[in-house]
Parts: structure tokens; C-alpha cells; sequence
């Protein structure tokens, strides 16, 4: 097969991703490189971190399989997985948990393991399920702020400094 | 509170003092941390943004450290004003272009800074002069432990320090070293070096271009993995390998001098000469210039001006440091001459004395 961009034999058969559409190329090494080439918007770090991502998505996944998998929500923050492969920045804490198969992989890629080794929070370690309940007591907070209803602002307001020093609700 | 304070000091990353200054410009260590109460950056609308921003930093300016530090709401400050923080380096470029709230704490001394509301909720970074890990790394830590007594980070038994961007879980940390190398730029053997760290995992960045184009042949070496080493391991991984790069470099000088002395001499002078008598001149070819100058100083080939001063010319000749040495904005065509101007008075011959004595 032939390059798409010149007439060298291609050697890069690209399935891209990124975009609101499935597309493929097929390029030259020279004209890969720059097709890969991060676009100025981007950093450097992104956009290597959404091919990382695409690339490990195209491995045995039909399109209807990815389709599916972007619609997956969090049900904390509201962020899709498509909108998480698109932008490659992550909208809450619960989303490592949530997408925990889909992100495995893709730690993997990056760091070659998958398990914290170094400094832990000292003073205020809390668990992560009040971690998760904590950024919804905050938004219901301001909710009842919205609506003036003071009195429940005030209570989750306790709620959330209870959690806060390491109690469980 | 005010910027223009900073004006008549040098952060800790221009002194040019400490140990192999001559090639290492400065050490930094960077914590990304995130607050459990709020969604990342991302899903954050004004509101959030805005109570982020009002409460962290209200929390945080219980800590003495920082309670003595300037705050800064970057959000209200002018865009020269954010450019001007951004070239001394106590700010992130996206921290000076994202919008809504935001904020940053920064040391009198300019030895470290805590953004609010950059691409994690609070990014902290410490500077030192030369190369010098441990001391950055201590301080970050102590930091790092006072704000986690006021503050409920997001973490994760198992994957660490939570952050916006899975590149940067687990420590969260970032370990940088700024290094001048313009003679391995000119014997042309950077490319081969910057390959050789890739494959060890570490990545290589221009000062202030993007990607690999250097401006004044600086780089920023740094960890690529921030997941599964503990803090020692990584400011061990790029420790390790500066003082490989700073043997190289002084190969290269060597080099350099071994081969063509007079000539390298001559390219100096001259650089010397134009960024003296310069009408106008852009800010790429001043560093180009100023680099060339440094390197020969490092090698004695000049005497004329020292280290100290040329560090500072790197950053008093950027666009927003000019226009607050003069006071008022100027488009890029005013700023030209006006660098030019700044070069010549600062660059002064005593009458006879030649740069060589």
C-alpha cells in the first residue's frame, strides 16, 4: 500500500480516534511523523497521552464496543469517556475508580506499573468512598445555598467537615 | 501588596550561584495535588472555581509560611502582569491563560510558589539555584505536609495522589533540572543526547519554546513517570544523569576550545559587540546572543561581564520585564528598541577599556 501523502510505500497504519469520527491512514514513516505531529493547541503531554490512548482502544474493540464505551458516565462529576479521550484530563477523584479497566491499561503505558510507592497524606487520610462523598455534599450544599435554604447548607456543611477530620457518615 | 517589589531581586533560578552553575541554571520540584471536596479543573464551573479558589487559599494562608508570601489573584491582574510572573517562572503558562478564579502564593524570596486552580487544583513548586535536589525537595516536603494539615488531598491506596491527568498520578511530582548547553547545540550533538534520556525516561524541554527549539540553549531536564518510584528514586533517576550531561557539555567546550579558540573567541566578541550597539533587537536573538556571551565567559574568553549580570539580562530583556523596567505597554516594534536601549546601558564600556581585559 502507498502512502496517502506521497508516493513511499506506508508502513503506518493509522486508526484515528481523536476526533467525533473514526478515520484511517495509511503513511510513509516521514509523513506519520508528522501527521503525529502534536498540533500547537495541545501540549506536548496530551496529545501523546490520547494517541497512548487510541492506540490501546483499537486493540480488539469493535467500533460498537468504543461506541458504547463513550457514552459510560461518572455518576459523580458527569464527564463521558469520550469526553475524557478527547480532552485526556480526568473530571473527579471517583473517575480512577470508575473507569478503573478502561485507565489500567493506560497507566500501564505510561508508567509501566500501576501502584503508588512514596509519601502518603500524613494528617488527613480519608477513605475514598468519603473522598467521592464529599465533592456531592459539596454540590448539594451549594444547591441549598442556591435555593436559600441555609438551615440544610449549614447541616451538610457539618457533614463535610465530619468527613473532612476522618469520620464516616 | 505589589509585583514591582520583585523587580530589584533575582529569583533563585537567575543568581547563578551554587554548585555547577556554570551549566546548571537551577533545580525545581513540583507537587500536583488536588482537593478531595472538589471535581477536578475540568468539571468545575464558575461557582466551583470561584469557592475553590476563595477557600483553599483562605485555608492556606493559616500556614505561617505562606501567611508571609504575596497572594497574587491572577485572574485580576493584567495580561503584562501574568507574562511578567510567567518569565520569572512563578507561574505556569496555563495558570496566566486559563480562566475564572485563580490564584498563587509566592515567596518574598522567590524560592517557591503554590498556584491555585492551574491544571490541578494547587500546584507547588520550589526553585534553587544550581544544582541542588535536596535542598528543593526538602522544602516541598515540609510544604507539601503543612498544607496536607489544613487541607484534604485526593488520594488513592492504591494509585496514589490523585491528579486531572493520569501522566501525573502517584507522587505527583515532577523533578526538573535547567541546564545551559550551548556548546553540545554547537558541536551538534544535543540531538543525540536528548535520545539517550528519552530512552531512560526522562524528558527534555526548551526553556521557553515549545517542544525541542530552545531559546538560548537552555533545557529542562525531567522525570517522565511519576507513578510506582518514590520521591528519592526520582530526584535520584534525574539526578544521576546531570552530572553525565554536565561532563559531556564541558567535553564539548573543550572541544570547542581545542579545535578553534580564535574563532569561537571572535563568534563571542562579536555577540558581545551587537547586543551593545544593537538600534533594535527581538528577544529570540538576544538570548541567542546573551547565550553565546555566557559560554564565553564560562570559558574566559571575555572578560567584560559576569555571570551574575548576563543571568540577569535573560530575563530583564523578555517582553513583560521591559515593559515594567519602562512602565508602559509597548507593541512589539517599541519593545525591539527599547530592549536594544536596555542592552546598551546595561552593557556600558568604561571609555578604553576593551572587553578582553
Amino acid at each position: 500500500m502507498k502512502c496517502q501523502r506521497c508516493d513511499k510505500q506506508a508502513a503506518f497504519h493509522i486508526t484515528d480516534l481523536t476526533g467525533e469520527e473514526v478515520s484511517s491512514v495509511h503513511l510513509c514513516p516521514a509523513c506519520a511523523k508528522v501527521y503525529l505531529e502534536p498540533q500547537q493547541a495541545k501540549t506536548v503531554e496530551t496529545s501523546s497521552l490520547i494517541s497512548m490512548l487510541s492506540k490501546q482502544l483499537k486493540v480488539g474493540q469493535t467500533a460498537e464496543q468504543l461506541a458504547a464505551l463513550d457514552q459510560k458516565v461518572c455518576p459523580i462529576c458527569g464527564i463521558s469517556f469520550f469526553e475524557f479521550r478527547k480532552q485526556g484530563r480526568l473530571g473527579c477523584p471517583h473517575d480512577y475508580t470508575f473507569f478503573t479497566e478502561e485507565l489500567e491499561p493506560l497507566i500501564v503505558n505510561i508508567h509501566g506499573v500501576t501502584t503508588h510507592k512514596g509519601k502518603t497524606p500524613t494528617h488527613r487520610s480519608i477513605s475514598s468512598e468519603s473522598q467521592t462523598q464529599l465533592i456531592q455534599l459539596r454540590r448539594q450544599m451549594n444547591e441549598a445555598v442556591e435555593k436559600e435554604d441555609y438551615e440544610q447548607a449549614s447541616q451538610i456543611r457539618d457533614l463535610i467537615r465530619k468527613l473532612e477530620s476522618g469520620e464516616s457518615l | 501588596m505589589s509585583l514591582e517589589r520583585f523587580a530589584n531581586q533575582v529569583g533563585p533560578w537567575m543568581r547563578g550561584t551554587g554548585p555547577q552553575s556554570d551549566i546548571v541554571i537551577s533545580s525545581r520540584v513540583r507537587l500536583a495535588r488536588n482537593v478531595a471536596e472538589f471535581p477536578f479543573m475540568m468539571r468545575c464551573n464558575d461557582i466551583d472555581r470561584a469557592n475553590l479558589e476563595a477557600s483553599v487559599s483562605r485555608r492556606l494562608r493559616e500556614i505561617p509560611l505562606l501567611g508571609e508570601c504575596e497572594y497574587f489573584n491572577v485572574s485580576s491582574l493584567k495580561p503584562v502582569d501574568r507574562q511578567y510572573l510567567v518569565e520569572r517562572q512563578l507561574i505556569s503558562r496555563e495558570l496566566a491563560d486559563n480562566n475564572g478564579a485563580r490564584g498563587v502564593f509566592v515567596d518574598r524570596d522567590e524560592s517557591f510558589s503554590v498556584m491555585i486552580n492551574e491544571e490541578d487544583h494547587l500546584r507547588l513548586q520550589v526553585m534553587r539555584s544550581g544544582l541542588d535536589f535536596e535542598a528543593a525537595w526538602d522544602q516541598i516536603n515540609a510544604l507539601d505536609d503543612a498544607i496536607d494539615e489544613k487541607i484534604c488531598y485526593a488520594f488513592h491506596p492504591q494509585y496514589g495522589y490523585l491528579t486531572a491527568c493520569p501522566t501525573n498520578v502517584g507522587t505527583g511530582m515532577r523533578v526538573s533540572v535547567m541546564l545551559h548547553l550551548p556548546a553540545l547545540v554547537l558541536t551538534k550533538q544535543i540531538e543525540k543526547v536528548f535520545r539517550s534520556l528519552q530512552k531512560i525516561n526522562l524528558a527534555v524541554r526548551g526553556l521557553y519554546g515549545e517542544g525541542s527549539q530552545a531559546m538560548g540553549d537552555f533545557y529542562q531536564i525531567s522525570n517522565q513517570l511519576t507513578l510506582g518510584k518514590s520521591e528519592y528514586e526520582l530526584l535520584k533517576q534525574v539526578g544521576d544523569v546531570v552530572p553525565v550531561i554536565i561532563s559531556y557539555e564541558r567535553k564539548a567546550r573543550q572541544f570547542l576550545l581545542d579545535g578553534s579558540r580564535e574563532d569561537l573567541q571572535r563568534q563571542v566578541l562579536k555577540a558581545y559587540a551587537t547586543l551593545q550597539r544593537s538600534g533594535q533587537i527581538s528577544s529570540e536573538e538576544t538570548m541567542h546572543l546573551l547565550s553565546k556571551v555566557r559560554l564565553g565567559i564560562n570559558l574566559e574568553l571575555i572578560q567584560a561581564i559576569d555571570i551574575p549580570t548576563i543571568n540577569r539580562l535573560f530575563v530583564h530583556t523578555q517582553p513583560a520585564h521591559l515593559q515594567k523596567l519602562r512602565g508602559s505597554e509597548m507593541d512589539t516594534a517599541q519593545r525591539n528598541k527599547a530592549r536594544a536601549n536596555y542592552l546598551h546601558s546595561q552593557l556600558e564600556q568604561p571609555s578604553g577599556d576593551s572587553p578582553l581585559s
